[in-house]
């Protein structure tokens, strides 16, 4: 547990020397700032209702991209570095490794999570506002990244390359986003139903209404473990790519 | 700590990069690794360090498995890889505190420890850079630290004075020769004479086996085969003195490296020694001897003679 912090921390350090947090920061913040005020078609002047609907809506955007960007780096640039070979001859498992990876992220999203909670409080002097179903969406645009985040170190295990692990993570995350409910739309029976079931936009929006429910709960973890498990069964295979 | 490698096999696809091969180093043994590129160094340090697992085989540090139990074995070996790889990103006391934190060095500890690998390694001056700003040598300095941090039993150092200017390359021989001492050192390096200076036995593979093993001064004599003599003597012509050298039993062959100043090579017969008799000869007929130099086999010549194959 205290190994898999220490990376974590010297992770997340390392997010802030290169700027890359900064950057993530303002980009966040803007985005989600613009389309939650501003006139933009969705603001919630528009709305005219006291409700955080517009700021999930668009950071659930926002996030999708983000985090491959995030976790691009984080095993790719270790293994074409050689610092990985090292790290692993070190008393470190593979598993708290990929875990510290996984948490210097989510902490970073919960920076970028918390930086908005001005304009929760902003919201709520303007109206009356469901607090319910303002925890219940910060809670899973935080289960909706942890998910990303076990994608996106997965699909920076595979590669030494950022872009092709930046690109996997998007492939892969899309199908989650965005894919699978299109398709579930245009089948039935219990294929439908199980894309329905794995489409992130399900799980997502019923959090967003306020129902924290076990079973969206079970949906998040478990990919987040599967990337993670991915990643690590990658790193154990190491010994077969090395040259 | 006895580092035990036996009948380790690394096969990557139908090649061997090491191919059965078994030593034992003892505690306070520095062990000089030669061989050519690609000979199987670097694969059986990495083989020795955990970073894979071997095709068939182990090692064994003390009575610790790398197959069975590597999280042992990792706490006891300090690994400088030869592409020293490093977070360039980081100060250097930042990446020395988080290698101690790795190694789960105790917090009021950590400090001093950290302070005194600063100060063995040289790098008073340059702790608060980021390590990206170093120069290779201190970037060397800063990969020897980090293997050095957790006080290991073992030592592996993979080419560890490439890139060090001769006073930093004669710190840091110094270095691991004061470790070696107490510890058991395996290095790996293509400069013979570092190779001679600071181990104390040698090894050499080629192609994945080991073709040579023991001290320099037992493998020199080994591949030593007749003594050979470069001889100045003036006075004589050559054919007279051709023929004088001929006669003695001695004497297998001459050859003229420099015919006008009578500078000749003598190789004696096998297990002879021609010196006295070429002495005797020039007092005798009054020639002046103005060179005899006994030509030692070099470590470089037993190199080539066991990698060349």
């Amino acid at each position: 547990m205290q190994k898999i912090w220490t990376i974590a921390k010297k992770e997340l350090r390392s997010f802030f020397d290169s700027l890359m947090a900064y950057v993530m920061l303002v980009l966040f913040l803007g985005f989600t700032g613009f389309f939650t005020w501003m006139p933009s078609g969705q603001d919630i002047f528009l709305i005219n209702q006291a409700t955080m609907q517009p700021f999930f809506g668009i950071a659930y955007w926002t996030l999708f991209f983000f985090v491959p960007l995030l976790t691009m780096r984080g095993i790719a640039e270790e293994k074409r570095s050689g610092t990985l070979e090292l790290l692993l001859t070190k008393p470190v498992t593979d598993w708290q490794f990929v875990t510290g990876k996984f948490l210097s992220t989510l902490m970073l999203i919960g920076i970028a999570l918390l930086l908005t909670i001005p304009y929760y409080i902003t919201i709520s002097r303007l109206g009356p506002i469901d607090h319910g179903a303002v925890i219940a969406g910060y809670t899973g645009l935080l289960l909706m990244s942890s998910a990303y985040i076990g994608i996106g170190i997965f699909a920076s295990s595979v590669s030494r390359n950022q872009i092709v692990a930046v690109l996997l993570a998007l492939l892969i995350g899309i199908f989650f986003h965005i894919i699978f409910d299109i398709l579930a739309r245009g089948v039935s029976g219990i294929t439908g139903e199980v894309l329905h079931y794995l489409s992130i936009s399900t799980h997502f929006e019923s959090l967003s209404r306020g129902v924290i429910d076990t079973k969206d709960l079970i949906y998040f973890l478990s990919i987040t473990f599967l990337g993670l498990l991915g990643s690590v069964s990658i790193l154990s295979k190491r010994s077969l790519s090395d040259a | 700590m006895d580092i035990v490698v036996e009948n380790l096999t690394k096969k990557y696809g139908a090649q061997r990069a090491v191919d059965n091969i078994s030593f034992t180093v003892r505690t306070g043994e520095v062990l000089g690794f030669l061989g050519p590129n690609g000979a199987g160094k670097t694969t059986t340090m990495k083989a020795i360090t955990t970073s894979f697992a071997p095709s068939s085989g182990d090692v064994r540090i003390g009575d610790i498995s790398v197959t069975e139990n590597p999280e042992e074995v990792k706490t006891r070996i300090g690994y400088l890889p030869e592409s020293n790889p490093l977070y360039t990103e980081m100060p250097v006391i930042d990446y020395l505190y988080y290698v101690a934190e790795i190694h789960g060095i105790p917090k009021k500890n950590r400090e001093e420890r950290i302070l005194e690998m600063v100060d063995i390694c040289g790098l008073e001056g340059e702790k608060h850079k980021l390590i990206s700003e170093l120069s290779k040598g201190y970037r060397q300095r800063v990969g020897l630290a980090q293997a050095l941090i957790h006080d290991p039993e073992v030592l592996i150092l993979d080419e560890p004075t490439t890139g060090l200017d001769p006073n930093q390359i004669v710190e840091i021989r110094e270095l691991i020769k004061r470790i070696g001492r107490e510890k058991t050192v395996i290095l790996s390096s293509h400069i013979l004479a570092e190779v001679e200076a600071t181990c104390d036995r040698i090894l050499i593979i080629n192609k994945g086996k080991i073709v040579a093993d023991g001290t320099a001064e037992e493998l020199r004599k080994s591949a030593q085969g007749n003594e050979i003599l470069h001889v100045g003597i003036e006075g004589p012509d050559k054919d007279q003195l051709f023929n004088a050298l001929k006669e003695i039993p001695s004497v297998e062959s001459v050859d003229f490296l420099d015919s006008k100043n009578g500078y000749i090579e003598i190789i004696a017969a096998n297990g002879m020694s021609s010196r006295k008799e070429v002495f005797n000869l020039c007092v005798k007929n009054n020639w002046e001897l103005t060179a005899m130099i006994p030509i030692e086999t070099k470590l470089e010549d037993v190199f080539r003679n066991v990698t060349m194959k």
